[in-house]
């Protein structure tokens, strides 16, 4: 270091100094410049808030007592304790399971077909879509309406001599109507953006393969798939944290029941802490749902190295 | 022939979860209360009647939940194009000591979604004084976790501009902000288009947010009046439910019927590719 300290001093610096507002110093004013409300809004609204949650789930917060007491881990304990927590996250694995495999397969099943080169077929787009654009608590109650026990479901079925179960209220069949509804809405989405990644891939591909004999399922399967993973990777991740988050539905279909079977992490996260004021608890429930969305996007991202396909 | 036949079949019978639905709640908000559960079930209202329209705005201030959600939501997509489009250029195209570190904070947001946070956001706000407000409804989505897509979308736009463009700019004498306002930004519609769709539509849609933080029914959002059609004894009031419904959606989905190829292939086409 010494060495270092007891070089000569430098050349003089010319006469005229350089201006101090080099085109890097300007960049960098304005790139923070830029970003400054992004990241600023990120720290107060992610980071802090985060922060926060930990803080709470080691307190025990009496809000009509006005009392907020250091508890340590109790709040854990009692989430290891909680004989509901099992049926809870049990309902959460299912209905994001069930909803990510039924989404991705209908979305690519539909965009599969659309890219057919067939009339009309921006009409079918169409529709299929038009239902993400709808209200979500409107396309809700209207589903909610049509699965009742008399509700326009059944009458339909009654007309084929068949008397359907009361969807909502039976608990074979609530878990299942939830996720049904929550499928039709959305899959448009990613039935658009597989759509658009069928349209990458480069026909003289699947004219090779033919060629070569490939019969239409293996060129769906060792083409078509392996171009369009990234999308399918891309696809998955949206639905599996969308379908985390899932409330309104649960709110307005089933408020969690028939028992607990659809009650989600997310709802049973309201309940504790918006009904009954269990700030602390829902603090914990908080983190919980944290890990377990931090969890699946790592394992995600690995999942992308090993089989998603890149190109050159 | 029998092969695209086959097609079309299939397709039509995949359109009927997707458009019954829709059709069930304009039509049922159209029939009188004593029709709705008649059996066998009636494709179209047998005796029309627009009680039900005229209970959605007796019963609550529908009008003025209306327009909170609508101005909410444009505030909400303005604003977001604003944060978005800046710290999306600055992240693609402006070679700025620490962008690396302030890229992985702001992408953070990814992983924590709203719900997450939703208990101590409320305690802030509440701090604030802004419960009741509509100021959470607004500044969150504009510059919390949900920006976080708008960002990253513009971002992976800007990315793919040429650097000849900017370098013409620069010889023009415009600095940063000139080539972010004047060069880059007006070739950015597609993406401005993607993120003011999602962003819309993500506000227009909140739930948790709204009963969290909204109680009194003056300010309610559309989502959250939509459920208080209820009866004396709670009953959901389903004609008058679903012709709110029908109002909600129906001014949107006419807008993306009509303007359904720039929707798609706009959301599409953007940086959503990954």
């Amino acid at each position: 270091m010494t060495l270092l300290l007891d070089k000569p001093a430098p050349p003089q610096a010319p006469a005229e100094r350089a201006p101090y507002w080099t085109m890097r110093r300007r960049d960098t004013l304005a790139g923070w410049l830029m970003v400054l409300p992004q990241l600023a809004g990120i720290v107060a609204f992610v980071i802090v808030p985060l922060g926060l949650v930990v803080w709470y789930s080691v307190h025990e917060w009496n809000v009509l007592g006005g009392t907020f007491e250091f508890v340590g881990g109790d709040n854990y304990a009692a989430l290891a304790d909680d004989q509901r927590l099992g049926p809870v996250l049990r309902a959460t694995g299912l209905f994001s399971a069930g909803l990510v495999v039924l989404n991705l397969s209908l979305a690519l099943f539909l965009a599969v077909l659309l890219n057919q080169k067939l009339r009309g077929t921006v009409v079918f787009r169409t529709l299929f879509f038009s239902p993400v654009v709808v209200t979500l608590v409107a396309w809700t109650i209207v589903w909610g309406f049509l699965l009742q026990d008399n509700g326009g479901l059944n009458g339909f079925l009654n007309l084929l001599g068949i008397d359907g179960p009361n969807w909502l209220r039976s608990g074979g069949t609530a878990m299942a109507s939830v996720i049904v509804v929550q499928l039709f809405k959305n899959v448009g989405l990613n039935m658009v953006l597989f759509l658009a990644a069928l349209q990458g891939v480069p026909a003289e591909l699947y004219e090779a393969a033919r060629i070569d004999g490939a019969s239409a399922w293996a060129r769906f399967r060792r083409v078509t798939v392996p171009l369009i993973s990234p999308t399918i990777l891309l696809t998955m991740i949206l639905t599996i944290v969308g379908s985390l988050q899932v409330f309104a539905q649960i709110a307005v279909l089933t408020q969690g029941g028939p028992e607990t079977s659809t009650t989600v992490l997310v709802y049973y996260l309201y309940q504790q802490a918006f009904q009954f004021h269990h700030f602390g608890y829902g603090s914990a429930l908080s983190l919980l749902l944290f890990f377990i969305v931090l969890v699946l996007t790592v394992i995600q991202w690995q999942m992308r190295k090993k089989w998603v396909f890149h190109e050159a | 022939m029998k092969l695209k036949l086959l097609i079309y079949g299939v397709l039509l019978v995949c359109c009927v979860p997707f458009v019954f639905p829709i059709w069930w709640m304009a039509t049922t908000s159209l029939k009188p209360v004593a029709e709705i559960f008649a059996f066998p079930p009636s494709l179209l209202p047998g005796s029309p009647t627009l009680d039900a329209y005229r209970q959605v705005f007796e019963l609550q201030p529908f009008g003025r939940q209306y327009l909170n959600s609508l101005y909410i939501a444009l505030v909400v997509t303005i604003g977001t194009l604003a944060v978005s489009a800046l710290a999306g250029y600055a992240f693609a195209r402006v070679k700025f000591r620490g962008a690396g570190v302030v890229f992985v904070v702001v992408l953070s947001g990814l992983l924590v979604p709203n719900e997450v946070t939703i208990i101590p956001l409320y305690r802030m706000f509440d701090t604030f004084g802004l419960v009741d407000t509509h100021w959470p409804l607004i500044l969150i989505p504009m510059l919390g976790a949900p920006s976080v897509l708008a960002t990253f979308i513009m971002r992976q736009f800007f990315i793919t501009l040429p650097t000849e463009l900017e370098e013409a700019g620069r010889v023009d004498g415009l600095g940063r902000f000139g080539l972010f306002w004047r060069v880059c930004l007006p070739l950015a519609r597609p993406a401005i288009g993607a993120v003011s769709i999602f962003t819309f539509l993500h506000s227009w849609n909140l739930y948790l947010e709204p009963i969290v933080f909204l109680s009194s029914k003056q300010k309610f959002t559309v989502p959250q009046a939509l459920t208080q059609y209820v009866d004396a004894y709670g009953g959901p009031m389903w004609n008058t439910q679903l012709a709110a419904a029908t109002l909600s959606a129906l001014p949107v989905l006419i807008i993306f019927v009509l303007a359904q190829r720039q929707f798609v292939e706009g959301l599409a086409q953007t940086g959503l590719k990954g």
